[in-house]
């Protein structure tokens, strides 16, 4: 093996060159993953705020929220008392007394908080993480190379995404309230601001997520154009991780999608500006709502497969490795991720089955959309496959991978349900999907980026994460999730639709219901109890999550120094030295063979690393 | 998981909620087989001192069989799939000759209901408006054509197994005949503006007498 020591040789640069205004892409790579949590607390935020109204429909916030007394008898209690006494003496109108008078949310603040819920978690969090995050730090170190093909655009690409950030953050505090139209913004609720009486909210929003557009394109083309052209020698297409497949495939998807995204805002904004009509419905008009629908899903659908394709790729990191096994079945894996890219494009119609569309339609998508079970479904085999006769390292790495996995498993068999035309028309816009899609970006996505970020912490920090913390987190973390999104379903299955403020103006979701499970019967107040029970899950899972944030940072200074490859992996990234020198590599490592070389008979050490040439010693299990 | 869906009232909806049963059963199946292999995995192939995993690169008769059998079962449940909602959604399906023709229009946050009266035609003197009270036989073949007069709205009636969008300038045809009288709620389930939650109207299912006294009541011949 090539000698680390003088790989180090760059000049010192400034702090600002260093840190801020980096193109070395392992720093563009951690700016993305620090920006992704700061936004994940933002969103988590505005779930745990729109939680409680479901719970407590109408009642005061806790700790900033009036007391009762406060509010029967204008009596000052509390030191939340005090705060509203003021703002309501003041002549201003605060933003607090606007959105949330005395501490309970308005039906208008409720739109905005699960609109900007699903917008920053889809926008500012999943995507940043996965492919602004692992994308840049792990692409030239996996496939061998210095750095990615274009520095400057790399750096543009972050600091285009930190732009959109503040213009979202911005539509907070302009008068109106931000986008409250959901985050797939149906015209013409979002087209025109007598609807929602919204105004420079949605605009911002629109003008956000076409610079965030911006970026992620910037970001596709370097990693699309890197991947083709700077792969190490010997690193042949079929040679590479799965996980650099993914997010291959992944860039291709968001070249190709985000455009139809871009062009439909863009649209929308000159209706809401400059007063055109494509998406208005008026007959003289010309335009069509349905125009938006079609726009958006188009570019949506592969947006939801952008979201888990590079989770299943990060999940076929930690499963071989800790199951000291090849990956089972490597090109099937492959073609699966193709498959379901492929598909991607032509099932967007299931968004919009109750659309009125034409029912011959209907049944095509319902088809398509079936069909994606089957690539979902080797993956998930390929998965069992790999730890079948394997020798399995319950690391906390490997939970969050088998975590991903049985979650992933929910997520896509309750797609089925939503797929399935007749059954989706009851539960089409219910708790169902709200299920659905926590189970598969949430429980798959999320729990990937947390086994990701445990992973490949040593070598972005040169420290491992505490693991006592990181255990604590995943099984809080696990449950928690589950208590949340599992009786989703169920509230789907009552009819309980989502967007609702206040489920108790609902008779048939207040019904006395009994519940007969083998010889237990239990007793429900409709689904008063069970909303109850997913807010308090749901303050329990956000609070699991700063014990993950806490140990990153924690760790970043003060955590156990790791060796340069801790968990004995084949793949490139770990032939680097730790911490990672500006360029990378000494010298540009060969690449003799796959990156799954893992307990090969007749080798000593159980692990062959890619660059290891053939016929030398072995070196790994040192 | 299924005891919690809403009592069934129309022809239609015992089918759908047919469906949600096999898929029910299907998906909880392959669930627990697919738990209980990962769990025995688990647990048969920790990691032991001394032992080495087995170098298994994949099966290529085991790829083709699962990607076979999934791909089989997909289109047998889209085979039972396609009639049943083709009853509910073609138009060249819906049964003709409807008892009764409603024009139900939402517009943020009631739902409008426009009977055609006598004449059976809309736009005349003898039209009846009714705000959020929708009012139909039993066991009579009800069509609504279905709009909106601002934003897109869905008309949603759980007990139904019904749900259609309502778009703006756009008729959509709709049908139901429920199969017991009584008094429904009519939620709106796509997002419509601050007054979402709680736009609700009524379906009242009246025995054959009933719809007959309203009707007399309305129309006084």
């Amino acid at each position: 093996m090539h000698d680390n020591e003088h790989a180090s040789h760059d000049h010192e640069e400034s702090f600002i060159r260093k840190y801020i205004f980096s193109l070395d892409h392992k720093t563009i790579g951690k700016q993305f993953l620090i920006y992704g949590l700061i936004m994940f607390f933002v969103g988590g935020g505005l779930a745990l705020l729109f939680r409680w109204q479901l719970a407590y429909p109408d009642q005061p916030l806790p700790i900033i929220g009036a007391s009762q007394q406060y509010l029967d008898e204008g009596e000052v209690v509390t030191g939340a008392d005090k705060m509203w006494e003021r703002i309501y003496e003041s002549d201003k109108e605060e933003w607090l007394e606007i959105n949330m008078p005395s501490g309970v949310i308005t039906p208008e603040f409720y739109n905005m908080l699960f609109t900007m819920h699903a917008t920053i978690m889809v926008f500012f969090v999943v995507v940043p993480i996965l492919v602004g995050a692992f994308g840049n730090f792990l692409i030239p170190l996996m496939i061998g190379t210095r750095d990615m093909a274009f520095p400057i655009l790399n750096m543009l690409s972050f600091w285009l995404a930190v732009l959109a950030a503040i213009v979202m953050a911005v539509g907070f505090f302009v008068p109106g309230g931000h986008a409250a139209a959901g985050w797939t913004g149906y015209a013409p609720l979002s087209a025109d601001p007598q609807w929602t009486g919204v105004e420079w909210g949605q605009n911002l929003w629109a003008i956000s997520l076409l610079i965030q557009g911006f970026s992620s394109l910037v970001g596709s083309i370097n990693y699309i154009t890197t991947i083709i052209n700077m792969r190490a020698p010997g690193m042949t297409f079929f040679r590479m991780p799965l996980v650099i497949w993914s997010l291959f495939i992944v860039a291709i998807l968001l070249l190709l999608a985000f455009p139809v995204l871009s062009s439909a805002l863009a649209l929308l904004i000159f209706d809401r500006l400059a007063g055109t009509t494509f998406f208005s419905a008026t007959a003289e008009g010309g335009g069509d709502p349905l125009l938006w629908q079609h726009l958006f899903w188009f570019f949506g659908h592969p947006e939801v497969y952008i979201l888990i394709l590079p989770g299943m790729g990060i999940a076929s990191e930690l499963i071989p490795v800790f199951s000291r096994k090849p990956i089972f079945g490597y090109r099937s894996m492959v073609y699966a991720m193709i498959a379901i890219a492929f598909l991607g494009w032509i099932v967007w119609g299931h968004h919009m089955f109750q659309s009125g569309m034409r029912s011959e339609m209907g049944n095509f998508f319902m088809t398509t959309t079936m069909l994606i079970a089957v690539p979902s479904a080797i993956k998930t085999f390929n998965w069992l496959g790999t730890m079948f006769r394997g020798s399995i390292r319950f690391t906390t790495p490997m939970l969050h991978g088998i975590a991903f996995v049985s979650m992933f498993v929910i997520g896509g068999l309750s797609g089925i349900y939503m797929a399935n035309t007749p059954v989706d028309i009851f539960i089409h816009d219910t708790y169902y999907i709200v299920a659905h899609i926590h189970y598969v970006v949430f429980g798959g996505s999320l729990f990937a980026i947390f086994g990701g970020i445990i992973f490949w912490f040593p070598k972005m920090y040169g420290r491992y994460m505490n693991d006592v913390l990181s255990k604590i987190h995943f099984w809080l973390t696990f449950i928690a999730f589950n208590c949340t999104f599992f009786p989703m379903h169920i509230l789907g299955v009552g009819g309980h639709m989502r967007r609702i403020s206040n489920p108790q103006q609902y008779e048939f979701l207040m019904e006395p219901t009994t519940i007969k499970f083998l010889m237990w019967q239990f007793e429900f107040q409709g689904f008063i109890g069970m909303n109850i029970f997913i807010t308090m899950s749901a303050f329990t899972l956000g609070f699991a999550q700063l014990i993950l944030v806490f140990n990153f940072f924690w760790s970043m200074y003060k955590g156990k120094v790791a060796e340069q490859n801790p968990w004995q992996v084949n793949t490139l990234e770990w032939e680097a030295p730790t911490p990672v020198p500006h360029g990378n590599f000494g010298q540009i490592p060969t690449v003799y063979r796959g990156p799954y070389e893992y307990s090969v008979p007749g080798e000593e050490s159980d692990w062959i690393p890619q660059a290891q040439p053939e016929h030398a010693p072995a070196t790994g299990g040192d | 998981m299924l005891q919690w869906l809403p009592e069934n009232v129309s022809t239609f909806g015992q089918g759908v909620d047919d469906l949600f049963h096999a898929i029910y059963w299907l998906t909880l199946i392959v669930f627990i087989l697919v738990m209980g292999t990962l769990i025995v995995f688990l647990i048969k192939y920790r990691h032991q001192e001394g032992k080495k995993a087995d170098y298994i690169e994949g099966s290529t008769t085991l790829e083709i069989v699962w990607t076979a059998v999934t791909t089989v079962i997909v289109f047998v449940l889209a085979m039972f799939s396609y009639p049943q909602w083709n009853n509910i959604k073609s138009p060249t399906q819906f049964p003709d000759n409807p008892d009764v023709v409603v024009q139900v229009s939402g517009k943020q946050f009631n739902w409008d209901m426009t009977y055609p009266g006598p004449d059976n035609e809309f736009g005349t003197d003898d039209d009846l408006e009714l705000e959020n009270e929708l009012h139909v036989p039993v066991n009579a073949v009800v069509h609504i054509r279905l709009t909106s007069i601002d934003v897109i709205h869905s008309f949603f009636v759980p007990q139904l197994r019904l749900k259609q969008d309502a778009l703006p300038n756009r008729f959509i045809n709709v049908w139901f005949e429920a199969t017991k009288a009584g008094r429904y709620e009519i939620p709106c389930a796509e997002l419509c503006g601050f007054g979402h939650s709680g736009m609700l109207g009524y379906l009242n299912v009246h025995t054959q007498a009933d719809y007959d006294a309203w009707v007399q009541e309305r129309w006084p011949q």
